[in-house]
């Protein structure tokens, strides 16, 4: 026999199930009364918050092709320094009008979610090399056991995007495409493909 | 139709996965953590078995995570659901609305008080029933510990046939998700307490190293 490894195991994941809104966004699916506002509903900047304004919207779409009803998306981004407004922050202080964090239940007739927000700096890889703008998506859903971890980067940034380390080193070519939102003007379109062909690249951080 | 068929790409954790958002006190009303009374109407109470949950928010190494946000949301004494979604025959309870939220201390610890839940039966298979469950949504850190789970009771014989916990293949890991009875934290006269301690991902967590209450 030798040592155990004294370490605690991580909870197991299980399903945000259907009915998700309950718990994150109760005023979304009319229970009201209880919190002023859902967390994480509305624009994400503010008048002071620094940076240029975008909107990102976007579906989460089954192997079938049908855009999910009840599927609760989360967002997390750098400010437009490329800090974020975090304790583990160690590189300077985030602008303090920008949270930096989001959450949007899909529409229940359209499955669309949408989110009000700037676009992000740069921020480094772990080894000084500038990663291109993105931000970082978690989704869940019924059906989904456990959250599912992507990121969204810029049409409009292609000199980043080439030299990003992380969309660097996607062996497969062709798959780095499903990472990149397609921005038109002030908005920025990004679905989230489950399954099949074109299925989004999902990261295990 | 919902699962990646495809590997998932290993990335490991830079500045946008080990920041994450962490919540003040500011956002917790007094009776976020009571579902016995947060949604009743003034003078009134939810029916069903009075029950305190309380335990801890941990890392793998065992440390406290101090400030973790925790929601919850739950059916009533009878299975329902408060959702327009939700069509299940047993009645609404007009005093229980089934979510709250809470922050963990400084010691990585949080409660609140409820109702427990019932079964509840869906349409997977002809004759499915989810055990009874409280669902949690925890804030670690870091945005890569971001976690959402479910609770189980223990003795519900539905646990070892429901086809949501079979998702998970390790036995072990299922029972981490039972929450013992906990007499020593019972009220007398009162409610009883069960115990449920979370665990928050410490995996490849040396970028976590350099602060105190974390990894």
């Amino acid at each position: 026999m030798v040592q155990s490894l004294q370490y605690l195991k991580e909870s197991a994941s299980q399903t945000a199930g259907p009915y998700v809104h309950i718990g994150c966004t109760p005023n979304f699916t009319g229970i009201e009364g209880v919190y002023e506002t859902d967390l994480g509903a509305g624009p994400m900047a503010t008048e002071q918050t620094r940076g240029e304004r975008i909107t990102i919207r976007g579906r989460v779409i089954d192997g079938t092709g049908t855009p999910l009803k009840d599927a609760m998306v989360e967002i997390w981004q750098a400010d437009a320094d490329g800090l974020y407004n975090s304790p583990s922050e160690t590189r300077g202080k985030a602008d303090p009008h920008f949270f930096g964090w989001g959450r949007c239940p899909a529409d229940m007739t359209t499955g669309e979610f949408v989110f009000e927000t700037i676009k992000p700096g740069r921020v480094p890889f772990r080894d000084g090399r500038l990663m291109a703008p993105h931000v970082t998506l978690w989704i869940v859903a019924r059906g989904i056991n456990i959250g599912l971890h992507t990121r969204m980067y810029f049409s409009d940034e292609e000199e980043a995007n080439a030299e990003d380390p992380v969309l660097g080193r996607i062996e497969h070519r062709v798959r780095v495409a499903t990472l990149i939102g397609k921005r038109e003007g002030d908005t920025v379109t990004f679905d989230i493909h489950l399954q099949g062909e074109n299925e989004t690249i999902f990261f295990d951080i | 139709m919902r699962s990646p068929q495809r590997a998932l790409i290993s990335l490991e954790g830079t500045k946008s996965e080990i920041t994450g958002p962490v919540f003040g006190h500011n956002i917790i009303n007094e009776f976020d953590n009571d579902l016995i009374v947060n949604y009743a109407k003034p003078g009134e109470m939810a029916i069903g078995q009075r029950i305190l949950v309380h335990g801890r928010v941990l890392d793998e190494r065992g440390h406290p995570v101090a400030g973790a946000l925790v929601e919850f949301w739950q059916a009533n004494a009878g299975g329902r659901y408060r959702h327009k979604k939700e069509s299940y025959l047993a009645a609404l309870d007009p005093n229980f609305g089934g979510f709250g939220r809470t922050i963990t201390d400084d010691n990585g610890y949080y409660w609140f008080r409820t109702i427990k839940p019932g079964p509840y039966p869906w349409p997977n298979g002809v004759n499915d029933w989810r055990p009874a469950h409280i669902h949690f949504s925890i804030f670690g850190h870091g945005f890569a510990q971001r976690l959402i789970t479910q609770m189980y009771f223990e003795g519900d014989p539905l646990i070892w046939i429901c086809p949501i916990v079979k998702t998970i293949p390790d036995e072990e890991a299922i029972k981490r998700l039972i929450a013992p009875l906990d007499m020593n934290n019972t009220i007398p006269m009162d409610m009883r307490a069960y115990k449920f301690d979370i665990v928050l991902r410490g995996r490849r967590s040396t970028f976590f190293e350099n602060r105190k209450e974390g990894n």
